[in-house]
């Protein structure tokens, strides 16, 4: 059974429909990628999976437990971590204070210390930086602290809301490293890109978001190879 | 020299005051963004239970000698049961409303402000008579320099308004449940993400907020010990000027909230002792009026940017 079983999920914002019943799996292990043009709902379905707007239909399924419309803080416990959009750092705090928010559900404090010292390694830019206020981060160190925050909370299954955005292409080759790692040291981990040949090239498999919908879902190298999709959103043709 | 001494020492322990209340203010517009107007309806409370406290246990007849301890313990009293007040409150008229516009709750608290008035004068509750405050702390001049007299019942008010405004100062910087009500200040989709469970922070803000407002409502009554019945104007201006405290330091800025009250507190009594008494709420707005021309983001907030 797959580690997270999206159903016929819709999500209503007032009278517009933005989810028209999307279906998704993530087995465990694997980098799963979202793709699709702006607006076409991706953030929407993550936003509905860790729970910050109402699933209005459908069935969001974690490691066998159901758990659409639970509260977002009680979701993230059981292993479902959200990186969102736009990195969502609180800039007004120190990257310290940031990454200790990141372990604020836990209190195995070995732990949090190991997995600390694991995230900076991870992103060492931070390590210097770690009594800076967050605001005055560059965007790509911004987002190393968005994932090294993250990874604090130490997620089964990670969900990455566009860490692309924004960022020059040296950076983004980074961070893109940065994820395959953290993915082959056991992290499932569900992408959400409009850099479709980025996210592509590093998953296992993909889905195509179109307009609330998924219009495709294949292995990521069938879905790089197919015509529509090199059409649609990897610029080619 | 004894008057300016006399009026800043004087100026100081009203704006202590002042500081207290509005600290509840700018707690609640950080983490919600509204201004809750029934804050200054927990002050009063605050007042009032304590004279109902210590008049039950006795301290109210003219030949009653309070115990040293009559006055913490009314106090811890009067904290607990505002900050119980405080959290109900937030869960009956405030949160059902969390995802409505704000002006809806902005008009449940102007609601909630009436109620708690007109609900406090019935008879059963405090009555509508203005009362006169025990005094549970002996009233003796600690010192006397050059003719300003330093009087116990000012130490131990200023004493403990400060003390109160340190630990609270601790408690948001450096605990944990400080960092998740920063956090949630800053975004609550955010925070609910790291894990916080949301509703429980906006809850603890609450009681927090209430017990402090108790405190100066306490502290209020020891040294204005003439009690007018809850629903009286005397009190819907005090709280108007602690609402003007928050605002002049930065409504949702903590520290500013502290400036601000002392700031008001000083303004005040230095223009009712050198210019003229009558007027003494004129300098208070025009202070407001003033800051908010020159610097309407108040002395220690920041300009917000907007996220597009």
């Amino acid at each position: 059974m797959a580690m997270l079983e999206v159903k016929d999920l819709v999500v209503r914002y007032g009278a517009i429909e933005a989810l028209h019943g999307v279906s998704l799996s993530v087995e465990r292990g694997q980098i799963v990628t979202l793709i699709g043009s702006n607006g076409a709902g991706k953030t929407t379905t993550l936003r509905a999976i860790s729970g910050l707007v109402r699933a209005a239909a459908g069935s969001i399924t974690f490691e066998g437990r159901p758990i659409a419309n639970q509260p977002p803080h009680r979701i993230l416990r059981q292993g479902l971590v959200q990186s969102p959009e736009g990195r969502g750092i609180f800039a007004n705090m120190t990257v310290a204070e940031n990454l200790d928010l990141g372990a604020f559900a836990r209190d195995d404090k070995a732990g949090i210390a190991s997995d600390r010292e694991k995230s900076l390694s991870l992103f060492p830019r931070l390590r210097e930086r770690l009594s800076q206020n967050a605001g005055t981060l560059s965007g790509g160190e911004q987002q190393m602290l968005a994932m090294a925050r993250a990874l604090l909370a130490r997620p089964k299954l990670l969900l990455l809301d566009e860490p692309s955005l924004g960022l020059a292409p040296q950076v983004v080759q980074t961070i893109f490293q940065i994820i395959r790692e953290i993915n082959a040291a056991g992290t499932t981990i569900l992408l959400v890109e409009q850099n479709a040949h980025m996210a592509l090239s590093i998953s296992h498999f993909g889905y195509v978001l179109e307009v609330g919908r998924i219009a495709m879902a294949d292995k990521a190298s069938t879905l790089e190879a197919s015509d529509e999709v090199r059409k649609a959103y990897l610029g080619v043709g | 020299m004894t008057k300016f001494l006399q009026t800043l020492m004087d100026g100081m322990a009203v704006g202590s005051l002042y500081a207290l209340i509005a600290l509840g203010y700018t707690m609640v517009y950080g983490i919600l963004k509204f201004i809750n107007f029934a804050h200054s309806d927990i002050f009063v409370l605050g007042a009032w239970i304590s004279f109902t406290v210590a008049s039950m246990l006795g301290w109210a007849a003219a030949d009653a000698h309070a115990p040293v301890w009559a006055g913490p313990l009314v106090l811890l009293t009067a904290m607990a049961a505002c900050g119980l007040v405080g959290f109900t409150v937030e869960r009956l008229a405030y949160k059902p409303l969390r995802r409505a516009p704000r002006l809806n709750v902005l008009i449940t608290a102007i609601g909630v402000s009436l109620f708690l008035q007109n609900f406090g004068q019935l008879p059963f509750v405090f009555g509508a008579q203005p009362q006169r405050m025990p005094s549970l702390v002996a009233d003796r001049v600690l010192a006397s320099f050059s003719g300003v007299q330093v009087r116990l019942v000012d130490v131990i008010g200023a004493g403990s308004a400060v003390a109160l405004m340190v630990a609270l100062e601790w408690l948001v910087f450096h605990s944990k449940m400080g960092r998740a009500m920063r956090a949630v200040s800053y975004s609550t989709s955010v925070a609910s993400l790291m894990g916080i469970n949301v509703d429980r922070v906006i809850s603890f803000t609450f009681v927090l907020g209430s017990a402090l407002a108790a405190a100066a409502g306490f502290l209020y009554a020891m040294k204005y010990p003439g009690l007018n019945q809850p629903a009286h104007t005397t009190w819907v201006l005090l709280g108007l000027k602690a609402f003007v405290a928050a605002v002049i330091g930065g409504i949702g800025n903590i520290r500013g909230a502290m400036l601000g009250g002392f700031l008001i507190g000083g303004i005040e009594l230095f223009g009712a002792a050198y210019l003229s008494p009558q007027l003494r709420d004129v300098y208070v707005f025009a202070l407001l009026i003033l800051v908010l021309l020159v610097k309407p983001t108040g002395l220690v907030g920041k300009a917000v940017v907007e996220k597009v």
